[in-house]
């Protein structure tokens, strides 16, 4: 490798690559692609059906919406009847009878099924993680977290739509447009429930004037402050204000309305009705297209661009990344008008994405699933058992505090490291007759310190040799 | 306790465990009896020496000073005899020992004679003269040769195992069942001691973090992000018993499998070992009360039962400069059961004068631990002698089984 190009080619930069934009190496990967990392990644973005999952199993969102709305009604009903029942005897002098058992059993004998949202999130889950355990680098998977935790919604909030919303409005934009992947999110239903927007109404669109209702800010305030322009950007509170009532009348269809409940629907009875200023411009009232307008002028405003090259930068190479970087993708970004592709190129290609020490703390998910790709353990590990060591590194999927998401930085995560020293010895055990030392060289090659290879070496069984090197701080870092 | 058969990935999904079906082997039962034998692999290398003290030495306190086990010490070693004494941490093990229910051998090791834990561990439950991989263990190798013998149990029987993963020892042909504790136990305090260590090396933040949350642990003021304590000593002791226990009332059901292996880790005391308090004290107190467990959920069975205990390699004879142990060579295996003939320790001592140690470090290997598994393979189970020779331990003919183990 040549002074001047840095870490341009050679195993090192091999396994750099492989962790820093992807989900880590497994097998022969460093060596495979030792002459020519940045070729490698650059392919990665060229697979076909890249970003998509084939699971024709799993539920469109409107399907989900309505089955859990079906679900829960008959829950309602069991319950009520079984109140019936009860209030019946007792009226009869009976002694009361044992309430039906709806869910649970006394042996903890693992019999029953887990209430459907529950079931829905799991095969969800899998499908998710199977993709990222499964792709041969992973950074369209990892471009795909990335922006699913940009434009994040919350299960708890939104019937189990989640992993639907993540099929439907990002995984089909990841390489494409911003503007396209911004119109897909907002205008998802599980964004509008989650950000408030499927209840807003104009002050004085006809349901408002009627129902005596009015505006709800949230999804205009967050789609400004969060999604696109960034905090502190230059928007006003009239701006919100405006934006939101663009943004009335996007709602959903009741998850009750048999065929289509669920779906996105404009109600022009809920909109705001007139022209309204954003940003100084000036949008007539053409109803569902007024805000598809606004979107349209924030995916491309400068502050967007340099809002997502910064986070972009930040999420893959450096918790206080290298500015010439960020600004780099900034431009990439408003020379192409959003081309995500080609965002991500400049991301692959830039100097600075190599030669940025590896300091970065790989968030709770991105490091399980480093550690199951390495060890080979996905088959053995359920789903379940995942989805909770994400819940005790406190990341739980799809279930982020709040509408900014899961951070960036490493102080939001190194409280976990001791959970993780467990975690690692759970799965490590689960891995029948891994070679340490092998996968050591999988994983790692030459990024392993003389350190690491002995602490693996020294190890008192094969398991504990894997907890350590999957703990090792080259293997926790990138 | 039911064996359900609902579809794996139903288990898989709502309870973490792991079985694994398949159809029933047939199973040589001999003579009427119905014997049951369980294989504990103790993962890490046992001090063989700190388990079992030959206190009968002449040598014996000058090679470990304020380290070796007396019958008068602080807290007295149990007397099993003239020559050696028990680890006070194992009362059960003395009971059994005295019930002439236990056997202990001395001085014994596998064939092996390097100071690898992986290939030590491989060979140990492979079975093979020499490391390398191999995909099958005796255990089952064991089994599939008991087929032919045309002793056959009408009511079949099949190999089990417990744990997250099969252990090797009873991996092959034969196919298997296996079962996992509930109990996830958390990384062990070695695990976070080899990496606090490693990080205090390489990433001082890191090693910030866990000095951090280990003082926390220490005045016990952790809250709600930080980890718990490392497993102590009643957490092993818990996991310990669950596994045993739980592989014994298997074993003891009327219809359930026959033979059983299950690992118990944490062995390798490089450090501050804690023969008679702390460590290694704490492991052998969780390893004995797993005895009890095993004797007390065998019930009538237990007369029909044997356990074998064994691991990878002992430790070094002297106490190194971090008041532990190093990799070694010949150590203890234990027998316990109540088919046994028992309350003898077994050994060809051969003494603890630097001359005598394996190449001036090892307590030196007179018997060969094959010996062992070939009298009870034999003996217990009727194992064919050839087949043990050449299957189930290849290469092992000059290797008698040694006989006499059974009442």
């Amino acid at each position: 490798m040549s002074a001047k190009s840095g870490l341009s080619s050679g195993k090192a930069a091999a396994a750099l690559g492989l962790h820093r934009f992807g989900f880590g190496p497994v097998g022969n990967a460093i060596a495979t692609i030792a002459t020519d990392p940045r070729g490698a990644l650059l392919a990665d973005l060229e697979g076909p059906g890249s970003g998509q999952i084939d699971a024709p199993n799993l539920m469109s969102s409107a399907e989900v919406a309505r089955e859990v709305s079906d679900f829960r009604a008959e829950r309602r009903a069991e319950q009520k009847l079984a109140t019936r029942q009860q209030k019946q005897a007792t009226a009869n002098g009976e002694a009361p009878a044992q309430m039906t058992k709806l869910s649970g059993d006394e042996s903890g004998a693992p019999t029953q099924k887990p209430p459907l949202p529950q079931q829905i999130i799991l095969s969800e889950a899998k499908a998710r993680f199977d993709a990222a355990a499964n792709a041969e680098i992973g950074l369209v998977e990892r471009l795909v977290w990335f922006w699913s935790n940009h434009f994040c919604v919350s299960a708890d909030k939104d019937a189990a739509m989640a992993g639907a919303y993540e099929r439907e409005a990002i995984r089909p934009h990841v390489l494409g447009r911003f503007t396209d992947l911004l119109q897909a999110a907002e205008s998802h239903p599980a964004m509008l429930v989650y950000l408030d927007n499927v209840l807003s109404m104009g002050a004085d669109s006809i349901a408002g004037i009627n129902q005596d209702k009015g505006l709800n800010e949230n999804l205009a305030r967050e789609t400004l402050e969060l999604h696109t322009l960034g905090v502190r950007s230059g928007y006003s509170q009239a701006d919100v204000t405006n934006f939101a009532k663009v943004l009335t009348g996007w709602t959903w269809l009741r998850p009750e309305e048999p065929v289509h409940g669920g779906e996105f629907v404009f109600v022009r009875r809920f909109h705001e009705p007139g022209d309204q200023v954003v940003l100084g411009k000036h949008y007539p009232d053409s109803g569902f297209d007024q805000g598809r307008a606004v979107l349209a002028d924030l995916a491309r405003h400068p502050a967007t661009a340099q809002h997502i090259g910064e986070k972009l930068a930040r999420h893959f190479v450096a918790d206080d990344p290298p500015p010439a970087l960020a600004a780099k993708l900034a431009k990439t970004f408003l020379d192409t008008d959003g081309d995500l592709k080609e965002v991500v190129r400049t991301l692959v290609t830039a100097e600075e994405s190599w030669t940025a020490p590896r300091q970065k703390l790989k968030p709770p998910a991105e490091w399980i699933a480093g550690v199951i790709r390495l060890t080979g353990t996905a088959p053995d590990i359920p789903i379940g058992r995942i989805m909770n060591a994400q819940v005790a590194l406190g990341a739980p999927l799809w279930r982020p505090p709040a509408p900014n998401g899961y951070s960036d930085m490493e102080a939001a995560w190194t409280d976990g490291i001791p959970r993780r020293i467990d975690i690692a010895t759970e799965f490590a055990g689960r891995a029948s007759r891994a070679e340490p030392l092998e996968l050591l060289d999988s994983g790692l090659g030459p990024l392993a310190s003389t350190q690491t290879r002995e602490t693996v070496a020294r190890a008192e069984s094969r398991s504990q040799a894997l907890a350590l090197l999957v703990m090792a701080p080259e293997f926790l870092r990138r | 306790m039911r064996l359900h058969a609902p579809s794996r990935r139903a288990l898989l999904l709502a309870s973490g465990t792991l079985f694994a079906w398949a159809h029933l082997p047939k199973f040589a039962r001999a003579e009427g009896r119905d014997p049951r034998f369980l294989t504990i692999i103790l993962r890490g290398a046992l001090d063989g020496l700190a388990t079992v003290a030959p206190v009968g030495d002449p040598d014996w306190l000058a090679l470990r000073g304020e380290n070796a086990l007396t019958l008068d010490g602080k807290l007295a070693a149990l007397k099993l005899d003239e020559f050696f004494a028990l680890n006070p941490a194992m009362p059960n093990l003395h009971r059994m020992f005295e019930a002439k229910e236990a056997i202990i051998v001395h001085a014994i090791a596998t064939p092996y004679r390097e100071r690898s834990h992986f290939d030590g561990q491989d060979l140990l439950e492979s079975g093979l003269p020499k490391p390398g991989a191999s995909e099958s263990g005796w255990l089952n190798r064991a089994l599939s040769g008991l087929t032919p013998a045309g002793r056959v149990d009408p009511r079949g029987s099949k190999v089990f195992a417990v744990g997250p993963v099969t252990p090797l020892v009873v991996r092959g042909p034969a196919p298997v069942l296996s079962w996992s504790p509930q109990r996830v136990l958390p990384a062990s305090e070695d695990t976070v001691r080899r990496l606090l260590a490693l990080y205090r090396d390489c990433d001082a933040k890191l090693a910030g973090v866990l000095e951090d949350n280990s003082k926390l642990t220490a005045s016990e003021q952790f809250g709600t992000g930080q980890k718990p304590p490392a497993p102590g000593p009643g957490q092993v002791r818990a996991y310990f018993s669950e596994a045993a226990g739980t592989a014994a009332k298997f074993l003891a059901q009327p219809d359930g499998p026959r033979v059983g292996a299950l690992a118990l880790d944490g062995w390798d005391t490089h450090f501050n070992e804690g023969i008679a308090q702390g460590r290694l004290s704490q492991l052998l107190g969780a390893l004995d009360e797993a005895l009890a467990a095993i004797k007390n959920s065998m019930g009538p069975a237990w007369r029909e039962t044997v356990v074998s205990l064994a691991t990878e390699f002992g430790r070094t004879a002297r106490i190194n400069g971090t008041d532990g142990t190093d990799h070694g060579t010949a150590t203890v295996a234990l027998l316990v059961g109540g088919a046994l003939k028992g309350g003898r320790v077994i050994a060809d001592w051969p003494g603890l004068k630097p001359a005598n140690l394996y190449q001036d470090r090892d307590l030196k290997p007179t018997i060969d631990l094959r010996a062992m598994l070939k009298g009870v393979l034999r003996d217990h189970l009727r194992a064919d002698e050839k087949t043990l020779a050449e299957t189930v331990f290849p290469g092992s003919e000059a290797v008698k089984p040694m006989a006499g183990l059974m009442a």
